[in-house]
């Protein structure tokens, strides 16, 4: 009897998770598309600024830091429906993603060798944001004066 | 690391190899780098030089070798690190490959 019981429940509370998660897969394009227009920079990682949980966020996190860029970022990890929700807003097959002024910019090698090339500081610069790097090389100029 | 190259390992570096014409190719299974079994095939670095990425942002770049490599990124393969370069920009690098960044540990969680 306790059998029956428990095998005629399991199949209700099945399709109640089913309908609850692809009702939040269906907002998660809104909610990611809300995300990268009300914030200048925004980082999908893994895990969180002050503890990166995989190398290539860590290094994402490392270059905004030495550009001193404010940004929000978005722990991939702790939702599932996120991380897979970013990949398919984005087509980007990766994690972290990078997004600014609302447009996806790239991943840790995109943002690497922009950091290198000095493209992220001009970038930045076209959504106002100065780069703290730029901000150290006019500090040097002056100096040498 | 001179075991025989894998099985993911030998169609990326085929697919590369045909999908992009490249004149030169790095296939790096850097799994072993990362909190998987020995032996996994999860995580790459490949270095394509090719002459179809003449004009071509860097983004745009990353999206033709991630398009190419579209199954294989959808089944296993969860890290894939990208040096997209044109042969005069391969010709004028130091040809140095870095590899990826410390795993920090968030693989599967």
């Amino acid at each position: 009897m306790n059998l029956l019981f428990r095998r005629s429940f399991v199949p209700i509370n099945k399709a109640f998770q089913l309908s609850y998660r692809s009702f939040a897969e269906a907002g998660i394009k809104e909610k990611i598309d809300s995300i990268v227009k009300n914030n200048k920079v925004v980082v999908f990682m893994k895990g969180v600024p002050d503890a990166p949980r995989c190398g290539f966020s860590n290094a994402v996190v490392q270059i905004m830091r030495m550009h001193a860029v404010p940004y929000d970022s978005h722990d991939v990890l702790a939702d599932e429906n996120l991380r897979q929700g970013i990949k398919d807003y984005s087509n980007w097959p990766t994690i972290p993603q990078v997004f600014i002024n609302g447009e996806f910019v790239g991943g840790c090698d995109i943002m690497l060798q922009m950091h290198q090339s000095g493209e992220l500081i001009e970038e930045l610069k076209k959504v106002g944001i100065k780069s703290a790097l730029l901000t150290a090389e006019e500090a040097k100029k002056e100096e040498q004066k | 690391m001179a075991s025989a190259p894998g099985v993911i390992e030998s169609i990326i570096r085929n697919k590369l190899q045909t999908g992009l014409e490249a004149k030169h190719l790095d296939v790096i299974n850097e799994s072993y780098m990362h909190n998987v079994p020995k032996g996994a095939e999860t995580h790459f670095k490949v270095v394509v030089v090719s002459d179809k990425f003449d004009g071509l942002t860097l983004i745009k770049r990353h999206r033709l070798v991630n398009d190419i490599l579209k199954e294989e990124l959808k089944s296993g393969v969860h890290a894939l690190s990208i040096e997209a370069k044109t042969p005069a920009q391969w010709e004028a690098s130091d040809k140095v490959v870095e590899s990826s960044p410390n795993c920090r540990g968030g693989f599967g969680k």
